[in-house]
């Protein structure tokens, strides 16, 4: 694999790199808008302190909540974990330790894709007992 | 040179935030009590402070992403490189304060006018 900095002209060469090195910018445009209005959403229009459970279900109970989640999710962990990997690939000299790593990169992000998807497919609120609007 | 190593240390930075709030949401599977637990430290005033830094973060993160795709995809871009950094600086700032304001007030039991607007 060819090491992008992530810099300079576009890789020519075509394949996985070129296809990254695209993927990276193109998931950019979009997490710029997810990533920021989700931050303004959570820590300026609704104090941290009141993203309860209870403002949860009021929230998922539109599922159009529950696909910018995923949309964010996903995005964000793919442009993440391959910024990680360009990383470990300029960094890392030894191929074997590499090569562990970004096995190691690829597992977790698998892993914590599922994990996050799961819980916004299956969240189902308690009803009766959502808790307080706002913790102390 | 030095935004380059800003970009990276940044997106670390969020890459390790993002790693955790996976973790933290999934809570949401073992109830009301149990997430609102885990939420309740984002509240704390420690973990306020250091919101700060995800904030300052991600932003910086966002412009200089945006400048790296002007550079890389509109040709005289590249001449304009020094009012490119400084304007990504200056715009991460001047957006970072006032969402810092809206963090750092109620550690001071100041109401910023948020705190009770649901959804």
């Amino acid at each position: 694999m060819r090491i992008s900095t992530g810099y300079g002209s576009r890789p020519v060469s075509g394949g996985f790199e070129t296809f990254t090195w695209y993927f990276m910018r193109i998931s950019a445009i979009g997490l710029v808008f997810l990533a920021i209005i989700h931050l303004i959403l959570n820590h300026v229009t609704t104090d941290v302190a009141c993203t309860s459970y209870q403002l949860v279900a009021i929230r998922y109970a539109n599922p159009y909540w529950r696909v910018y989640d995923w949309l964010l999710l996903t995005l964000a962990l793919l442009h993440g974990m391959n910024g990680l990997r360009v990383v470990i690939d300029d960094y890392v000299q030894s191929t074997a330790w590499r090569i562990r790593l970004v096995s190691l990169l690829a597992f977790l992000t698998l892993a914590l894709f599922m994990v996050g998807t799961v819980t916004l497919i299956t969240f189902q609120p308690v009803a009766g007992s959502l808790g307080p609007h706002c913790l102390k | 040179m030095w935004a380059w190593m800003l970009h990276r240390i940044t997106g670390i930075g969020v890459l390790l935030f993002l790693i955790v709030h996976i973790v933290d949401i999934s809570l949401l599977g073992f109830g009301p009590t149990v997430y609102n637990e885990g939420i309740a430290l984002f509240g704390t005033t420690v973990v306020r402070i250091v919101s700060l830094a995800l904030i300052g973060a991600l932003l910086y993160h966002a412009f200089n992403g945006i400048r790296i795709m002007l550079v890389d995809f509109v040709p005289m871009a590249v001449r304009y490189q020094r009012i490119l950094f400084w304007t990504v600086m200056i715009l991460t700032i001047v957006c970072f304060l006032p969402m810092a304001y809206f963090v750092i007030a109620p550690i001071f039991g100041v109401n910023a006018g948020n705190t009770a607007s649901g959804v």
